[in-house]
């Protein structure tokens, strides 16, 4: 995960990843997925392959990669920390929280400490909304967050 | 025998720590050599209890919580694995309010059993819908899922059965069943909760969808901010189709249906049926103009049932027991149960399914207890951030579709989230208009540039810059976004906006903020 790697290496496991799954019906958000699993984000050097196995166009893929808030185009920190938004959060003080671990972290949503250990990312609903606020860490749901909780995932994030 | 401890797997349950909780049961179970197993069940529904504990005894279950890890071993010296008593003990989970007074149909099994054991499901009354629509001809499987009179839960309402006769009545080589499991709205969870806590329900009603429609083939599409939910489907299909309950043979009829699980990429707007409809074909997630139907011209072009999960999920019930049971709750043309789920700023959140017809103000202050902060309650939003907002004065509206739409507000998936006195209204407005520009798929103008518009004309108001006419020009840009977007997204904004306005009016009023003062 979120390792350089070289060009070649993209193209040959692109080109598996793509041979594995274009049997799909609609298998470009499939291979998309895959992809990012595989390399931590989309390499720019995935999609003339892609449109090529799928027979579209470079910009219709590039359009779809841009399209959806998932889709990464650098790799992220070792750990996503990422903090629910939505209204049952900010009900809760889900704002507060979210300037806290901000302050904690040292950094504003969409970034990456400098340390390289968390990228901070917002996310609208986990569906934890009667246990706001809510977030999630590389996967992990964590719901009633308060200063103390709030510290806690940071220092965890951290690690 | 071996006594059964069920601790949730419900994603709500693990964020407030229910893995933990079973590591050290289990640990403990281990030392102290007890006849006692782990089931990791659904949820009940009952949030503030979570992570809940419960014990089955001869004289049903007995529940505990919300349980912490430390809790454990004294819940054990008092004697857990025969149902002791302890401070924890909430007694017989069927008595407990809460789930006493609802009316279960859809969520008859959420929390009651494993989720991915179909031996457990069939035992609990699983697999019976299905079976009765493998006897029946699919236009009398069309005509009792229309007679009972269903509609489409998600939130626009449309009668389920009418959309099946409409694909079922086209003609194409190749139909499918749709799943819209994008639950994306604020204050929602109740997909969730299905997927998580009873897939088969859900893989049920769509194999009957199939049969119903002549669909050989079914996707479920979820958003990507539900791992947990998306590994207990993906679990449950495989489960499924080892069976024969999925496959070239639905349970030995010689018919046939299948399905996938796919992911979504974190988009809101995918949750619009034509948008999603892109997105599974691997396309970007912008909205299609109406007409064709998808019905008639949906995946790939053939005609497709797009339904919500619990539209799907209530379907076995209505097979099994008949339209006129189904019919018989409800009110008006809002007919069956609801599960409601209750959010954000209250003491006793988490889902309720009940008949329609309860008021707004028993669901917000007798069920979900008032708020959670104890302070006065201000203002909930009903339907996610696309759904009004209703004061105080409005708590005597009926949930039902009509008694919502008559007071400008939509019932939506039946998300209720509480805010209290504390919450600024404007505020509220301006996030509508800024969720709005960000998921906004770009198609239309109206939701595109309107709901910039939107924001920088609340930022104005805050200002205090020009109030009146800035509250006259963000009443036309939500009528512009109303009457001029394609989809509810631009379509529905002006909801939560427009209603903040008209209850709430002192919060857009603002003292002007003197800035060469400061």
């Amino acid at each position: 995960m979120n390792v350089h790697v070289a060009g070649s290496d993209v193209e040959t496991r692109t080109l598996a990843i793509v041979g594995e799954l274009k049997r799909l019906e609609g298998p470009l958000l499939p291979i998309l997925h895959e992809i990012q699993a595989e390399f931590g984000y989309v390499p720019q050097e995935c999609l003339p392959v892609i449109a090529r196995e799928l027979n579209l166009s470079r910009a219709e893929v590039h359009g779809v990669v841009t399209f959806y808030h998932d889709y990464r185009d650098h790799p992220t920190g070792r750990h996503v920390l990422k903090l629910c938004r939505a209204e049952a959060c900010q009900s809760m003080g889900g704002d507060a929280v979210a300037e806290r671990i901000k302050a904690l972290l040292g950094i504003d949503f969409h970034q990456t400490t400098k340390d390289g250990a968390v990228t901070l990312e917002p996310v609208y609903c986990l569906g934890l909304c009667s246990c706001a606020p809510a977030a999630m860490l590389d996967g992990e749901v964590h719901g009633r967050i308060d200063p103390d909780l709030a510290q806690e995932l940071v220092a965890e994030a951290r690690r | 025998m071996t006594t059964r401890i069920y601790i949730p797997r419900d994603a709500a349950a693990l964020a407030l720590g229910a893995d933990r909780v079973a590591k050290a049961l289990s640990t403990e179970i281990a030392a102290r050599k007890l006849d006692a197993t782990i089931v990791r069940n659904g949820s009940r529904g009952m949030h503030w209890l979570e992570p809940l504990v419960e014990i089955e005894t001869t004289e049903g279950r007995i529940a505990y919580g919300p349980v912490k890890p430390s809790d454990i071993a004294g819940l054990l010296d008092a004697g857990l694995v025969s149902g002791g008593n302890h401070p924890l003990c909430l007694g017989k989970t069927e008595d407990i309010p809460f789930l006493k007074n609802q009316t279960r149909l859809t969520f008859a099994r959420c929390g009651v059993i494993d989720p991915v054991s179909l031996e457990d499901y069939k035992a609990h009354g699983g697999l019976k819908g299905l079976r009765t629509a493998i006897a029946m001809v699919p236009a009398d499987v069309v005509k009792q899922v229309t007679d009972s009179g269903l509609r489409g839960r998600g939130g626009a309402g449309f009668p389920t059965g009418i959309k099946w006769k409409t694909v079922l009545d086209a003609a194409g080589p190749q139909k499918y069943i749709v799943c819209n499991a994008d639950e994306g709205d604020s204050g929602t969870f109740a997909d969730r909760m299905i997927m998580e806590g009873d897939p088969f329900v859900l893989i049920e009603g769509m194999a009957i969808a199939g049969l119903a429609t002549g669909a050989t083939k079914g996707y479920v599409y979820t958003r990507s901010e539900y791992p947990h939910a998306i590994a207990v489907m993906s679990e449950a299909v495989e489960v499924a189709r080892a069976v024969g309950v999925l496959g070239p043979s639905v349970l030995g009829s010689g018919k046939a249906f299948d399905m996938e699980i796919r992911t979504g990429a974190g988009a809101y707007v995918c949750g619009e049926e034509t948008a999603l409809l892109n997105s599974l074909e691997g396309k970007r997630g912008v909205v299609r103009a109406k007409p064709p139907l998808p019905a008639l011209q949906g995946f790939l072009g053939r005609p497709t049932v797009v339904n919500n999960v619990i539209s799907l999920a209530s379907v076995p019930i209505i097979m099994d027991k008949g339209a006129d049971y189904y019919r018989d709750f409800g009110m008006g043309r809002s007919r069956g149960t609801i599960p409601i789920q209750i959010a954000g700023n209250v003491r006793h959140g988490g889902l309720y399914e009940t008949a329609f017809g309860l008021t707004l103000g028993e669901i917000v202050d007798e069920i979900g207890g008032g708020t959670a902060s104890g302070r006065p309650v201000r203002a909930v939003q009903v339907g996610g951030p696309l759904g009004a907002y209703f004061p105080r004065a409005l708590f005597d509206t009926p949930f039902d579709y009509e008694a919502f739409a008559a007071k400008d507000g939509l019932i939506g998936h039946a998300g209720i989230t509480v805010f209290d006195d504390t919450v600024d209204m404007l505020k509220q407005a301006r996030f509508a208009m800024e969720f709005c520009a960000v998921e906004s798929c770009g198609k239309c103008t109206p939701c595109r540039i309107g709901s910039t518009r939107g924001v920088e004309t609340a930022d104005n108001i805050a200002r205090g810059i020009e109030p009146e006419k800035n509250r006259e020009l963000l009443t036309d840009l939500c009528n512009t976004m109303k009457f001029g977007s394609l989809c509810a997204l631009g379509g529905f904004t002006p909801y939560p906006v427009m209603s903040a306005m008209t209850h709430f009016p002192e919060d857009f009023s603002p003292a002007p903020i003197a800035e060469a003062a400061e």
